[in-house]
């Protein structure tokens, strides 16, 4: 008997062994064979996908936690994590906003979030929330219209399994790496887009308008598909800050561009960073990748990072259409205690494939940053091109930033180009801003925003004035 | 208007003002003259409130309060402005922008409501032209790739649109070729009026053709040795300092 089979028989005996009460609405912490059953059933999954959950489990059961990365944080202890709990229930949310941390009220005023929408991001039952249910309804007659499929990932395994077998792991494979194979293992909701040939999706999709998306837990995992001829853009995450119980946060994102399709992915993160020691802040460890599958097919990620506790992120793109291009733009803040250690990986594996890597990075306070990008041309990768852009800002001088480039050129009409500077907030800068009339957070805002406008003019504009305030907001008190 | 009276000042512990006085009063245009060492920028800097100036002894008082004590963006906002000999880059932040920032931050210390866009546009290309600024200068990040002139232009336009009480014009004139001396000039003495004063700092009487000022000032060795009128500049332009540093010395 092959080992393989001898394995899916042990496995059919834990699935049936299982424990845990079905009828409850939690685990109790750890993980094992039970628990990634109890999770598949309560989602009323297939079998297929069970089996997919349980063979990145015994994955990662082989594996270490990575340590390469510029990090510092203490061992984390996995059997002491819940890996699932039910979403809340409508009556145990806050009824109104008056019954929300009227703390929480106050930024989302200073960031500027209309009135209705801070109703939602703050929890309030939903059924409360009147604006933004008929903001939903018309968004989905729309979305159904153009046929562009956008819901739940758990819905899209009942509703549409033969794309998700498709293409669920065909970016980030189970075994990839460590936070991603336990995503695969326990992953318990994110979103799925699928945009059919030659369609452009009608509207900007955003978590924020899925219901729900308030309760995406700890294992996100999204996937995107745009088939030939189509077009996307997605919004990831808002700026209001976000709390959780759940200090490990390891979302997958898997991104997949055929024939001439183009998909730009914008994410603002603002995660809860902590106490001023860093106590209580996320870990947020987050596998993104694209794959341009198809020739002259081309993704966008920008990403505005300002919250975490730690931040260990490096949005990818495989090019491996002949012309297709990856773009990467961003911009992470660090202030206080906060760590990060972001970049991007562009792989050329086609023929005259492009790619543009911007990365601003802010550090504040005691924070420390690292940038590290890879830039790998593959030998069939004729005349590919890369253009990195990469700078760094401090804020006073107990703060860090590291830059760390790697490139690997396997094929000699490749065109590289490298720009990193890192600079000091000016004295200069600030006094001369000052010496106009400007205030001294004004004028560090100014000056970051500046800094920073390369990226932020990737964004979609709602969401670009909202990372400007947020940029203000997470440097509050960061001079001085 | 301006009260400075025996400033003594240190930078890194050496001495480079010791016991300067000086008296501005509204509708006055003084000019500081000197050799290069003798402390010029320094008065500029100090009064303007720039980090790493220790002042040891004296005071300054600008309409009666004692500027020292003011933190920087306040002395602006009281109307002190400086314009600089080497502008600073700012990437990314239009000029336009920095521009409606400083003029919103004067309004609200003086209790007035942000200004209204229509009324601020006008007002900005009124002085542009007035400048001999092309409008898209307004759009480009602050003094980014700028020339020398550029930059001493877009200095001179901030006081046009800001208006200080006292305009501090720190070398205004180095760099500049004789026809943007001529258009800096005339923005300048546009500025000129009973209620405000311009205080030069400045190696060359060349300026001074243009901007014809009421008071000029000697500046040796931390102090102020001779004042005069214009034509104590020309006199200092034919004979150079040595002869004001052996009168003073004598």
């Amino acid at each position: 008997m092959a080992t393989e089979e001898m394995e899916q028989l042990v496995r059919r005996e834990y699935t049936q062994g299982f424990v845990t009460d079905i009828e409850s609405d939690t685990v109790p912490p750890g993980l094992d064979e039970s628990v990634i059953a109890f999770i598949s059933q309560k989602k009323g999954e297939p079998q297929w996908m069970l089996d997919w959950r349980l063979e990145a489990y015994h994955q990662w059961l082989k594996m270490k936690t990575p340590s390469w990365a510029h990090l510092d944080y203490p061992p984390i202890d996995y059997q002491a994590i819940s890996y699932y709990s039910a979403p809340k229930k409508p009556e145990d949310r806050p009824q109104s906003l008056d019954e929300v941390d009227p703390k929480l009220l106050e930024t989302y005023e200073k960031l500027g979030i209309p009135l209705h929408e801070r109703a939602a991001l703050a929890g309030v039952a939903v059924d409360a929330v009147f604006d933004s249910v008929s903001v939903t309804t018309t968004f989905k007659e729309k979305l159904a219209e153009a046929g562009v499929i956008f819901c739940s990932i758990s819905e899209a395994i009942r509703d549409y399994p033969e794309l998700v077998k498709q293409y669920l792991g065909s970016v980030v494979p189970q075994g990839d790496n460590y936070f991603a194979a336990l995503n695969s293992a326990v992953f318990t909701d994110g979103s799925f887009v699928y945009v059919p040939e030659g369609v452009t999706c009608p509207m900007e999709l955003s978590t924020y308008f899925r219901i729900n998306a308030a309760n995406t837990g700890q294992f996100e995992r999204t996937l995107i598909v745009c088939d030939k001829r189509a077009q996307v853009s997605y919004l990831e995450g808002c700026t209001a800050p976000q709390r959780d119980e759940n200090q490990l946060h390891a979302a997958v994102v898997e991104l997949v561009a055929l024939e001439d399709a183009y998909i730009k992915y914008s994410t603002v993160q603002n995660w809860y960073p902590g106490d001023e020691d860093g106590k209580g802040g996320i870990y947020n460890f987050v596998t993104k990748r694209a794959d341009c599958r198809g020739d002259r097919s081309k993704v966008s990620w920008t990403q505005v990072e300002t919250g975490s506790a730690i931040t260990w992120k490096y949005p990818s793109c495989m090019l491996r259409g002949k012309d297709s291009v990856g773009e990467f733009y961003s911009v992470a803040v660090t202030n206080g205690r906060q760590q990060a250690d972001t970049g991007t990986k562009m792989i050329h594996i086609g023929e005259n494939t492009k790619s543009t890597i911007v990365s601003k990075g802010i550090a504040a306070g005691r924070s420390d940053q690292a940038y590290r990008g890879l830039v790998k041309i593959g030998p069939r990768a004729k005349r590919a091109r890369n253009f990195t852009q990469c700078d760094s800002l401090l804020i006073g001088d107990r703060c860090g930033a590291h830059t760390f480039p790697y490139q690997e050129i396997g094929n000699s009409t490749a065109t590289v180009e490298h720009e990193a500077t890192t600079s000091k907030i000016g004295e200069d800068q600030l006094f001369y801003c000052r010496q106009r009339g400007i205030s001294e957070e004004d004028a560090v805002n100014m000056i970051v925003n500046g800094f920073c406008k390369d990226v932020f003019q990737e964004l979609p504009m709602e969401f670009a004035v909202e990372a400007e305030a947020l940029l203000n907001v997470t440097l509050e008190g960061a001079v001085g | 208007m301006l009260e400075v009276k025996d400033l003594h000042v240190s930078v890194d512990g050496k001495e480079i003002l010791k016991g300067l006085s000086l008296t501005v009063n509204a509708g006055e245009v003084h000019a500081i003259m000197g050799p290069n060492g003798a402390g010029k920028s320094t008065l500029s800097s100090v009064i303007a409130g720039k980090d790493g100036y220790e002042v040891t002894a004296g005071s300054i008082t600008f309409e009666g309060r004692d500027v020292l004590e003011m933190e920087i963006e306040e002395r602006a906002r009281a109307g002190l402005l400086l314009g600089f000999q080497y502008p600073v880059e700012i990437p990314g932040v239009k000029n336009i922008y920095l521009l409606k920032a400083a003029l919103n931050a004067q309004r609200a210390a003086r209790g007035e409501g942000e200004v209204p866009a229509p009324e601020f546009m006008k007002r900005v290309k009124e002085k542009l032209a007035f400048m001999k600024m092309d409008p898209s200068f307004l759009q480009r990040a602050v003094n980014e790739g700028f020339s020398g002139g550029e930059k001493k232009r877009n200095e001179i336009l901030q006081m046009l649109v800001l208006e200080p009480r006292l305009a501090m014009l720190d070398e205004i004139d180095s760099g500049l070729d004789i026809d943007a001396l001529k258009v800096v000039a005339e923005g300048v003495n546009s500025l000129r009026s009973e209620e405000r004063a311009v205080l030069m700092v400045t190696h060359y009487q060349r300026l001074l053709d243009y901007i014809v000022p009421d008071k000029v000032h000697v500046l040796l060795d931390g102090r102020i040795v001779k004042s005069g009128d214009k034509d104590l500049a020309l006199e200092l332009e034919s004979r150079g300092y040595e002869w004001v540093q052996e009168e003073s010395a004598a």
